[in-house]
C-alpha cells in the first residue's frame, strides 16, 4: 500500500458550496475542530451560479395600496408542496419554511449585501410556482453573494480547507462511518481524513447529460460514495430540467438562463410568435385559474401584482420544461430548435440593472443584446431533487454519523423544486447538518480507519494507470452522455429507459477496461477514470428507478404512463440501496401529513 | 471544415514548451472548449482549471495571447484565424500546464478581518437604501479569478507579495470598510500589511476585470485617500479628535488572529505518524 497523509478532525465536511460552508460555521460555533474538502478551489462550487434568489418569506414586498403581501411560512409550505407534486417529506418542508427568513437575515449579519425595497428592506422578487414575491437576491449573482459572504464567515470562525483534493471512498467500521479518503488533484498523493462525523455536501449530478448546466464536478461521486457504504437513496429518478439553458451557440449549449428573466416580466414566444404558455393545455389542473388568462392581464401584472394574475411562464419548472418541449416536437421550434425568451419590452436600463449577468452572458459569448433581440432557449439538465435519505431534524442519512444537506440531499424539494429553494435549502439545512454533526463528535469518539478499504481503493484508482492497453474515460463519458440525453431525457418510456439502461451495462463492462496516460500530478485523464465510474452507478439507478415509477409526476415524465397516479404512486418514495453488485430498490409510504398542515391548503384558496 | 490553432503552454515547474493544437472550429466556441477539445481528443493530460463555463466561478485564468484573461469568456473568433497563444497567469508558482498555485491569494484573503456589524445594527434586519449599497455591491461582483493579481505589476514584475495584498484584497476591503454596517477601522491594515502605498495607480487591473470592477477608481483610490486623510492630513485629524469633524468607524481595527483559521492545500489538521 502506498503512504497517505493522515488528518483528524470532529467534523470532516466534504464539499464547499454553501451547504457546506454553513454546516462548517455551526459545527464551529459548537466549538468543533472542522476541515473541509473541496473538488475545486474554494469558492467556485456550483452555488456560485445561482442566479435568481434566495426563497424565504419574508414579506418585504407592498401591494399598490400601502398594504404588505400576505406571506408567511405557510404559504411558502403550501407552494413548496404543491411545487413538489407532493412527493416532498412534509417535515422537511415545514422546517424548511419556517427557518429560511431567519437563515436568510443571518447572511445580512455576516455580510451579505441584498438589493433594497423602497422602504429600505431586502427586495424580493417573484419566481414560478411562490404565490407571492419571495426571492430575496441580489440582481441575478445572488448565488456569488451567498457563497462568498459563507466563505468569508466560515475562513472567520476558523476551517482547515483542503483545496483541489477529491474524496472518493467513506471510511467505515461496522456500519458506522470513520472517515473518508481521497488524493489531492495536484500532486496525486493519497490523503485519509479521520472524523468523529463526516458531512456529504457535495452537490449534484448532472455530467451525465449532455445539456447541463452542471459543471465538471457534478459527477454524483458524494452519492455513490455514500451509496458504496450502503446508505439509502430516495427518488433518483427525480431530475430537474431547467426550462431555459442555452441553446445557442453550440458552445454555450446547456447555460443557464436564469428563471429571473421570467420573474421579470420574460415572455416565451415559438416559431410562430405564439405565446404558448397561455395555451390552455399546458395548465395543469393543479394551477387553473391562478395565472392570467390574457397578454394584458400578464403585462398589468408587471405593475401591480396585487390585481392581475401572474403570467404562466411563471409556472412551476416542471411545467414550462414539458410545454418547450412539446412546442419543439410539434415543429414550432426557433431557429436552433429551441423557443425564443424575450425580455427586451422591459427596456435597456432595467434589464441592465435587474439581469446584469445574463446580459453580459449573452453580450459577451453568444453574441447576442438581450436589451434588443430575445434569446433562445431550450430545457437544460440542471438539479436533482433526489438524493441521500435524511432525517428532516437531523440531517443524518442512514450510515451513523454521516450527515448530507444540500443537493445532496433529499426530501424537501419532491418531484419538483422551486426556484430559490435550493439557496435557502443549503443555509436552513447546512446549518442543521452542521449542528448535528457536531453534536455526533460530541458523544462518540474517533472510529477506527481499516487499512484494507484504503488499499483497495488505491488499487481502483490506479488500474487505469498501469493497464497495458483500454479506452478512453472520455469516450465512455460521451457515449454515456448521447444514451441519457436520447432515452432517459425530459420525455421518457419504458422502451427508452430499457435502451438506456442496456447501453450503461454495457459501458459499465467497458469501463472495466480504461486506460489513461501520463501520471498522477494534476491529470484530468485520471481524474475522469473514477469519475466516469461514478457517473455510470449514478445513471443506472435513475434509469432503474425511472422505470420503476409507473406515472408522471414533477420531473418524472413517462409517455406511457402519462397521468399522475396519486391513490398509488404519490403516495411512495422509491429507496435504492446497495445489494451486492445489484441495486435494491423498494417502495417506501410517505409519511401522513398532520391535520394542522393540511388544513394549510384549504386556506390558502 | 474550419479550424482553430491553438499554442498551449505544457510543462511544469521544471521547464516546459509551447505546443501547436488544430481543433474543428465550432459556431461560438471559446477557448476554453478548444482547451477541452484537446483534452478530450488529442491529450487527457492536459492540466486547465474550470467550472462554471459561464464567467461566474472565474476559474479559468489564464494568459491569452499574452493578456490576463478568462478562458470561457474569449471567443475564437475575436482571433480571425490566427494562432491563438494560450499559458498559465504568471504571477503564480507553476504547477501544471495552464494550472497555477493561487493560495497565496486565500492566504491573504484571511489576514482580512472579518465584517463586523455595529452594535446598533446587530441582530437585526438591516434597513438600507438601494444608494447606500450600489457602491459595496460594486465591489462585491469580484468573481475571485485573479487576473487583477496576475498583471499587477507589484506582484508580477516585484512579486512583492510581501508588502501588498493585491487589488482583488484592495477590493474585498473596500466592500468591508464602505459596508454601512461595519465597525472595524481598517485603516491601519491598509496602511500596514495590505500595503495600499504600493500601488501606483497604472489601472492595469481595472482593464483586465472580467465583471468590469472599476477597481483602482472605486476602490483602491478611495481607500488610499482613507488611509492619507487618517494618516497624513493634519488638520482633519485635529478636528476629528475634537468632534468637529465624525469619526466615521468607532471600533478600534483588530485584525482577531485566529491561530485556528488556516487556509492551505495540505491542510493543519493534527497529522499521524
Amino acid at each position: 500500500m502506498e503512504s497517505y497523509e493522515t488528518f483528524e478532525y470532529d467534523v470532516l465536511v466534504i464539499g464547499s458550496g454553501g451547504a457546506g460552508l454553513r454546516a462548517v460555521i455551526a459545527a464551529r460555533e459548537a466549538g468543533c475542530t472542522v476541515g473541509v474538502v473541496c473538488k475545486s478551489l474554494l469558492g467556485k462550487a456550483h452555488t456560485v451560479m445561482a442566479e435568481g434568489g434566495v426563497a424565504a418569506a419574508l414579506g418585504n414586498m407592498t401591494n399598490p395600496d400601502g398594504t404588505k403581501e400576505n406571506d408567511s411560512w405557510k404559504v411558502h409550505f403550501v407552494d413548496t408542496m404543491k411545487g413538489g407534486a407532493f412527493l416532498n417529506n412534509w417535515r422537511t418542508v415545514e422546517i424548511f419554511t419556517k427557518e429560511a427568513p431567519e437563515r436568510v437575515l443571518e447572511l445580512e449579519q455576516y455580510g451579505a449585501v441584498f438589493d433594497r425595497t423602497p422602504e429600505g428592506l431586502i427586495a424580493e422578487r417573484p419566481f414560478g410556482g411562490h404565490k407571492y414575491r419571495r426571492l430575496n437576491h441580489v440582481g441575478d449573482r445572488t448565488g456569488l453573494e451567498i457563497i462568498r459572504t459563507l466563505q468569508d464567515k466560515a475562513v472567520g470562525v476558523g476551517m482547515t480547507v483542503h483545496m483541489e483534493t477529491t474524496c472518493t471512498r467513506l471510511l467505515t467500521e461496522n456500519g458506522r462511518v470513520t472517515g473518508a479518503f481521497g488524493y489531492y488533484r495536484d500532486t496525486g498523493n493519497y490523503v485519509v481524513f479521520k472524523a468523529k462525523s463526516v458531512i456529504l455536501a457535495t452537490g449534484g449530478w448532472g455530467r451525465m447529460y449532455k445539456f447541463t448546466s452542471n459543471s465538471w464536478e457534478g459527477t454524483g461521486d458524494g452519492l455513490m460514495m455514500a451509496y458504496e457504504a450502503g446508505a439509502e437513496l430516495l427518488d433518483l429518478e427525480m431530475i430537474q430540467f431547467h426550462p431555459t439553458g442555452m441553446i445557442w451557440p453550440p458552445g454555450m449549449r446547456g447555460i443557464l438562463v436564469t428563471e429571473g428573466v421570467r420573474g421579470e416580466g420574460g415572455i416565451l414566444r415559438n416559431s410562430k410568435g405564439e405565446r404558448f404558455m397561455f395555451n390552455p393545455k399546458y395548465m395543469p389542473d393543479l394551477y387553473q385559474g391562478q395565472f392570467a388568462e390574457t397578454e394584458e392581464e400578464a403585462a398589468r401584472w408587471l405593475d401591480d401584482k396585487q390585481n392581475n394574475r401572474r403570467p404562466p411562464e411563471l409556472l412551476p419548472r416542471d411545467v414550462v420544461a414539458r410545454a418547450i418541449y412539446r412546442e419543439v416536437q410539434d415543429g414550432n421550434g426557433c431557429e436552433h430548435g429551441g423557443v425564443h425568451l424575450d425580455v427586451t419590452h422591459r427596456g435597456e436600463e432595467y434589464i441592465k440593472r435587474k439581469l446584469p449577468s445574463m446580459y453580459e452572458q449573452f453580450h459577451a459569448m453568444g453574441g447576442v443584446d438581450i436589451t434588443k433581440e430575445p434569446m433562445e432557449v431550450y430545457p437544460t439538465v440542471h438539479y436533482t431533487m433526489g438524493g441521500l435519505w435524511v432525517d428532516p431534524e437531523t440531517c443524518e442519512t442512514s450510515i451513523p454519523g454521516l450527515f448530507a444537506a444540500g443537493e445532496v440531499a433529499a426530501g424537501l424539494h419532491g418531484a419538483n423544486r422551486l426556484g430559490g429553494n435550493s439557496l435557502s435549502d443549503i443555509i436552513v439545512f447546512g446549518k442543521r447538518a452542521g449542528e448535528h454533526a457536531a453534536a455526533f463528535a460530541a458523544k462518540n469518539d474517533f472510529g477506527s480507519i481499516n487499512p484494507s478499504q484504503i488499499q483497495e481503493e488505491q488499487e481502483y484508482l490506479t488500474e487505469p494507470l498501469h493497464a497495458a492497453s483500454g479506452e478512453s474515460p472520455y469516450v465512455i463519458h460521451q457515449e454515456l452522455q448521447e444514451t441519457m440525453q436520447t432515452n432517459a431525457m425530459i420525455a421518457k418510456t419504458e422502451q427508452t429507459l430499457l435502451v438506456a439502461l442496456e447501453k450503461i451495462q454495457q459501458l459499465q463492462q467497458r469501463a472495466k477496461n480504461i486506460k489513461v496516460a501520463g501520471d498522477r500530478y494534476f491529470n484530468p485523464g485520471w481524474h475522469a477514470a473514477r469519475d466516469v465510474r461514478f457517473m455510470l452507478r449514478t445513471s443506472e439507478i435513475i434509469v432503474r428507478c425511472a422505470l420503476e415509477r409507473q406515472e408522471s409526476r414533477g420531473a418524472q415524465w413517462r409517455l406511457d404512463y402519462p397521468n399522475r397516479e396519486d391513490a398509488t404512486w404519490g403516495k411512495l418514495n422509491l429507496i435504492a440501496s446497495k445489494d451486492g453488485d445489484a441495486v435494491k430498490i423498494v417502495h417506501r409510504p410517505l409519511a401522513e401529513m398532520p391535520a394542522e398542515l393540511k388544513a394549510l391548503f384549504e386556506e390558502g384558496k | 471544415m474550419e479550424k482553430v490553432t491553438l499554442r498551449v503552454f505544457r510543462g511544469d515547474k521544471t521547464g516546459g514548451e509551447m505546443v501547436t493544437y488544430e481543433v474543428p472550429k465550432v459556431p461560438g466556441m471559446v477557448v476554453l472548449d478548444a482547451i477541452h477539445q484537446i483534452q478530450k481528443e488529442q491529450d487527457t493530460t492536459l492540466a486547465c482549471r474550470w467550472n462554471c463555463k459561464a464567467a461566474k466561478c472565474g476559474s479559468c485564468s489564464a494568459e491569452i495571447d499574452g493578456k490576463p484573461r478568462l478562458m470561457c469568456k474569449t471567443a475564437v473568433d475575436e482571433f480571425n484565424g490566427q494562432p491563438i497563444t494560450v499559458g498559465p497567469m504568471r504571477a503564480f508558482p507553476l504547477l501544471r500546464d495552464l494550472v497555477t498555485d493561487v493560495s497565496w491569494n486565500f492566504k491573504m484573503a484571511a489576514k482580512i478581518p472579518p465584517l463586523q456589524v455595529v452594535p446598533e445594527m446587530a441582530g437585526k434586519p438591516f434597513v438600507l437604501q438601494q444608494v447606500d449599497v450600489d457602491r459595496v455591491q460594486e465591489y462585491r461582483k469580484c468573481i475571485e479569478c485573479f487576473l487583477c493579481q496576475d498583471v499587477c505589476h507589484v506582484i508580477r514584475e516585484h512579486n512583492r507579495k510581501d508588502a501588498f495584498f493585491g487589488p482583488r484584497q484592495m477590493v474585498r476591503i473596500a466592500g468591508l470598510e464602505m459596508h454601512p454596517a461595519d465597525g472595524i477601522n481598517r485603516r491601519e491594515q491598509l496602511k500596514t500589511e495590505a500595503g495600499v502605498g504600493m500601488c501606483n495607480i497604472t489601472k492595469c487591473c481595472t482593464e483586465v476585470c472580467p465583471e468590469h470592477i472599476r477597481i483602482t477608481d472605486n476602490a483602491i483610490i478611495p481607500l488610499k485617500e482613507r488611509v492619507a486623510d487618517d494618516y497624513y492630513d493634519p488638520v482633519a485629524g485635529l478636528l476629528r479628535s475634537i468632534g468637529i469633524l465624525p469619526r466615521d468607524k468607532k471600533a478600534p481595527f483588530s485584525s482577531v488572529p485566529n491561530d485556528k483559521t488556516k487556509i492551505a492545500e495540505q491542510g493543519t489538521g493534527k497529522k499521524q505518524g
